[in-house]
Parts: C-alpha cells; sequence; structure tokens
C-alpha cells in the first residue's frame, strides 16, 4: 500500500491544506508520497518534506504544470498512480477539478471530500449538502480521494523525507492558461482560519461589511460571507461560505444578519462555537447556534469591536 | 455550433431530507423531485448562447429512471430542441453516467458539452471532469462565464473558473467540457405556452445496454447516517454577556 497525494500550493507557498491530506494518507496507512507539480517550486517541496509522515516528495518541475491545468496534471498523475494504491488531493477548487479526471482516466471510482478513513477502503462522506452522512466502500485497485481538509488535523512539520526530480512532462493542447484575479488581503485564509466571521444579506451593501472588519483585525479572524451577500454583490464569491462555496470548521464561527440555509449551514455547521447575530427571533441560525443575540446588527457590531 | 446539455433530476433543494430507518439510504418516497439547480444554469447559458447566435442546436440529455423525463421536458420547455432519455432504474455512478454521456457523445459529435459542476444530492462534483477525461476534450470546470471570439481564437471557447483564490481565465479547443457554478448566470422560469410546446419537442429513448455501457460501479453504499445534531444554544441578552460566554464558558477568546 503506497499513498501519492497531490500538494497544493500558491505563489510559492505551500497549502496549508496538504498537511491535512498527509493525515489522511496516514489513516490510511502505508507509505506516503507527496507529488508537486509546478514551475520553479524547489521551496515548496522543501516545506513538503518537512511534513510528518512523508517519505518522499516527487517534483514535476515544469511550466506545463504552471497553473495546475487539469489536462496535463491529470496525465501526469495517470504516469505515477501505478505505483500507488490510493491517490489524495484537498477537495479544493484544485483537487475537484484534476482528480475526477484522473479517476476516469484510470476507469475507477472517485470517493469526493471524505470526512474520515474507517479502513483503507472505506470511508465516509457527506451527501445531501451535508445532511446525511454516507459510509462507502471501494472495490477499484486505485483508490482516489478528495479530502475535507477541516475533517483531519495537520501533521506536524519534523519531518525529513527526500526529494526527487520526475523527468516525464505532460504535453497538452487542450487548454491554455490566458490569465487570473486574485483577491488579497492580510488577513488569514478562509478554510484554515481559526476564528471566522461572516457576514449575509442583514449587512445591507458591501460598505458595512466594513464593520466586520473592525472585529476580524481583533480576532485575527478570516471574513466570510453568505451567498445571498456575494449573489446581491456585496462581496466577491472566494469569501462565499457554503455547500457551493467554501467549508469551515473554525472554532469560532460569527454569522451577522445571515438566517441560516441549509446551503449556508453545509459549509459551516462543524464550527466548534456558532455564534448568531440577527433582528429575526426565527432565523434558522439561532438552531444551530450556542450563543444567539437578536438585535440589530449595525447597534450590536459597533458595541462588540469596541468590548473586545 | 451543437450543444449538449445534461441534466439531473434530485431531491428539490428546499426539502429537509429524512435517512431510511434501516440506513440503507435517504427516502426518497413521495419527496419534491426538480432539476438539480447547477443543471438549470447549464441549460440556461445553452439557451443564451442560442439566443447570441452561437448555438445552432442544444439537445439535452439524462440518465435516470422514467419519471426523469419530466426534467427534460423542463430543459425542452426552457428552450432546448430535443432531449434523449437514458433510461435506467440502476443506482448509477458518476464514472457510469460518464460513460453513457460519453455514449452519447460520440453519436451526437456536440461542439460543447455543459453540464452542472455537482449534483446536491450527491455532491460528488466528477461527472464533467470524468466526461472530458473519457472523450479527450478540454474541461472548464465551476464557470462563471463562458465567452467565444473574445481574446480567444476561433475553435476555442474562453471560460472563466471560480477558483479558490478568485477567478482564472482559461482557452480550450473545442470540442470541449463545461461544468457551471452559480454565478454564471439567472435561470428563467418556463412560460405555460413553452411548457406545452414542450410536449411535441422530440424526446428519443436509449438504454445503457444500447450505448454498450455497464451501470455496475466500484462503489458499495454501506451506510447512510444523520449527522450528529447540534444541539441549539442559548440566546443572550447583550453584547456583554455574549463576550463574556465566549470568554469564560465556551473559551474560544
Amino acid at each position: 500500500m503506497r499513498t501519492l497525494v497531490l500538494a497544493e500550493h500558491h505563489e510559492g507557498r505551500l497549502a496549508a491544506g496538504t498537511a491535512h491530506v498527509v493525515a489522511a494518507a496516514r489513516a490510511i496507512g502505508g507509505e506516503v508520497d507527496v507529488l508537486i507539480a509546478g514551475e520553479n517550486v524547489a521551496g515548496v517541496a522543501e516545506a513538503a518534506a518537512r511534513l510528518d509522515g512523508v517519505s518522499r516528495v516527487r517534483v514535476a518541475d515544469n511550466a506545463a504544470y504552471a497553473h495546475q491545468l487539469a489536462e496535463p496534471l491529470a496525465d501526469l498523475l495517470v504516469q505515477l498512480a501505478e505505483d500507488y494504491s490510493h491517490v489524495l488531493a484537498a477537495a479544493s477548487t484544485d483537487g475537484k477539478n484534476v482528480l475526477p479526471r484522473v479517476a476516469a482516466l484510470k476507469d475507477v471510482s472517485q470517493i469526493s471530500e471524505i470526512l474520515s478513513v474507517e479502513s483503507a477502503d472505506t470511508f465516509k462522506r457527506p451527501i445531501y449538502a451535508g445532511n446525511a452522512i454516507a459510509t462507502v466502500q471501494s472495490s477499484d485497485s486505485l483508490k482516489v480521494i478528495t479530502v475535507r481538509t477541516t475533517a483531519f488535523d495537520a501533521v506536524g512539520e519534523s519531518g525529513t523525507a527526500t526529494i526527487e526530480a520526475l523527468a516525464f512532462v505532460a504535453d497538452s493542447d487542450l487548454s491554455r492558461f490566458i490569465g487570473e484575479e486574485l483577491a488579497h488581503n492580510e488577513r488569514p485564509e478562509l478554510s484554515g482560519a481559526r476564528v471566522v466571521i461572516s457576514g449575509g444579506r442583514g449587512m445591507g451593501n458591501g460598505d458595512n461589511f466594513k464593520l466586520l472588519n473592525g472585529i476580524a483585525d481583533k480576532l485575527g479572524a478570516a471574513v466570510g460571507a453568505s451567498r445571498a451577500a456575494v449573489d446581491a454583490g456585496y462581496v466577491p464569491n472566494d469569501m462565499q461560505v457554503g455547500q457551493t462555496g467554501k467549508i469551515v470548521a473554525p472554532d469560532l464561527y460569527i454569522a451577522v444578519g445571515i438566517s441560516g440555509a441549509i446551503q449556508h449551514l453545509a459549509g459551516m455547521k462543524d464550527s466548534k462555537v456558532i455564534v448568531a447575530i440577527n433582528k429575526d427571533d426565527d432565523a434558522p441560525i439561532f438552531q444551530v447556534a450556542d450563543y444567539g443575540l437578536v438585535g440589530d446588527l449595525f447597534e450590536i457590531l459597533p458595541e462588540l469591536e469596541q468590548k473586545l | 455550433m451543437k450543444v449538449l446539455v445534461a441534466v439531473k433530476r434530485v431531491i428539490d433543494y428546499n426539502v429537509k431530507i429524512r435517512v431510511k430507518p434501516d440506513h440503507s439510504d435517504v427516502d426518497l418516497t413521495n419527496v419534491k423531485m426538480a432539476m438539480n439547480p447547477f443543471c438549470e444554469i447549464a441549460v440556461e447559458e445553452a439557451v443564451r448562447l442560442k439566443e447570441k447566435g452561437v448555438a445552432t442546436e442544444i439537445v439535452a440529455v439524462t440518465v435516470g429512471p422514467k419519471a426523469a423525463q419530466e426534467q427534460l421536458r423542463t430543459a425542452l420547455a426552457l428552450g432546448a430542441d430535443r432531449a434523449i432519455h437514458v433510461e435506467t432504474d440502476a443506482h448509477v455512478e458518476s464514472l457510469a453516467v460518464a460513460k453513457l454521456l460519453k455514449g452519447v457523445v460520440d453519436e451526437e459529435r456536440p461542439d460543447l458539452v455543459i453540464l452542472g459542476k455537482q449534483a446536491i444530492d450527491t455532491d460528488n462534483n466528477q461527472t464533467g471532469q470524468m466526461l472530458a477525461a473519457l472523450t479527450g476534450m478540454g474541461q472548464g470546470t465551476f464557470a462563471s462565464e463562458i465567452a467565444f471570439g473574445d481574446g480567444v481564437e476561433e475553435g476555442q471557447v474562453r471560460v472563466t473558473r471560480e477558483i479558490d483564490g478568485g477567478l482564472q481565465s482559461i482557452a480550450l479547443k473545442l470540442p470541449a467540457v463545461v461544468t457551471t457554478d452559480l454565478r454564471l448566470n439567472e435561470p428563467r422560469y418556463a412560460k405555460l405556452p413553452d411548457i406545452m410546446k414542450a410536449k411535441k419537442k422530440p424526446l428519443e429513448t436509449t438504454t445503457p445496454e444500447a450505448l454498450g455501457v455497464a451501470v455496475t460501479g466500484g462503489l458499495t453504499l454501506l451506510k447512510v447516517e444523520t449527522p450528529a445534531e447540534r444541539k441549539g444554544g442559548v440566546k443572550v441578552g447583550s453584547v456583554d454577556e455574549l463576550v463574556d460566554k465566549l470568554k469564560n464558558e465556551a473559551k474560544v477568546l
């Protein structure tokens, strides 16, 4: 048994999610290798080599992999898959994009977004927006799996894996990178933050999200949003928490002006402590909130910021 | 340009689901069913491409039981020209759906295939990627914009994708597979006259056997459970009380 973890990295840095995927790989058992595919990724490879439990870091450093396009990346993974019983990636947009392509090319099923490893072939995963948990068993020779990173604790960073370069270059003319627009801010990344404060339609407009920033700064929190707030154009879509956005499970989740639709709850109901601030006493969010405060968020938020 | 749109019949997104007492699956008896929301967006996008003069024919396809023809009729009412029903009562995994769709693609030769990014029942987010792999096409997943001619050559499509850090634009060689994200468009409602007209549009039926695809998969569903329930908490009366509870009771501050 040997597992290959596809590492995720952005702008020369290993994504935090990779340490969680390695934890899932260790729960499966056997040797764990990490694949770094990208351009100028020596630093990323060194960071991956420090993750506990990794035996080898395999590096495909080539312009073909610079933007993590699915077609060349899948061809590379298919080349390497011969040596492995399991191929894992985070259930991020990158992992979700490439792994099903790998599975189909290998003619095996994929298991999406696992929450736990029951055994080397049996896994739990959420279905119906997290309203049911399915236990599935795979009889495929190769298990292709994406991992919900918030369901696994990150491994430590005292490892000393060997690093080896891969020569194979996948040549695909099916797709070409044009450009990207990334949202930059100094706050912690939403999916890895210890505290998340999110605003919904009740925020009224995009400007009012500033009311959340002061609190986020004091708590070292990431700022999220409901789909309603994104659709209303208040904030960009990469802030969206929910079934169709990001899944978070912080120590503290503060939902402000969010009613608590099923689709939003799917993205945050595994948070340790949930606080809801809403003027509607009957909002469904209060059914999952550990602490609820009924009132006008425009009065409550400034007071909260001042008292923290 | 011919566009193929795949749609799925799923439980309506507003329904609170029930797990069967024997934990074999979710109980779907007497539950309201509808077209998967991401598939509605795929149909809408195809119709808009036709309205812009880019698409010339829209073919809607579904894999599922007899009742799934309702969702094909919905797609026809929204503007699809004809429909193909791959009829099966079996539980069909994403990989098998992708193989069945490949069979349809091989016959229909579409220039663009549009699917939703995920079905809201299985939440797999796999079929589009798998179809692209099997047909040897490029893939534009989680699309928030689909454009032709705008910065890309003839015979290509530009897809703007929603990625974790923001947006990414790629060019794909046609034919290609695109999967829709929620912000791609706002689907229209079918009007009554269109619903009536849709009843007369062609709907062809085929089977997995006719397409030469075995619908058995590598996964076995062992158990379905209700997730651990969160117990409702307390309401506090003031900001002071909230901060106090978070510090001293929950100890998260």
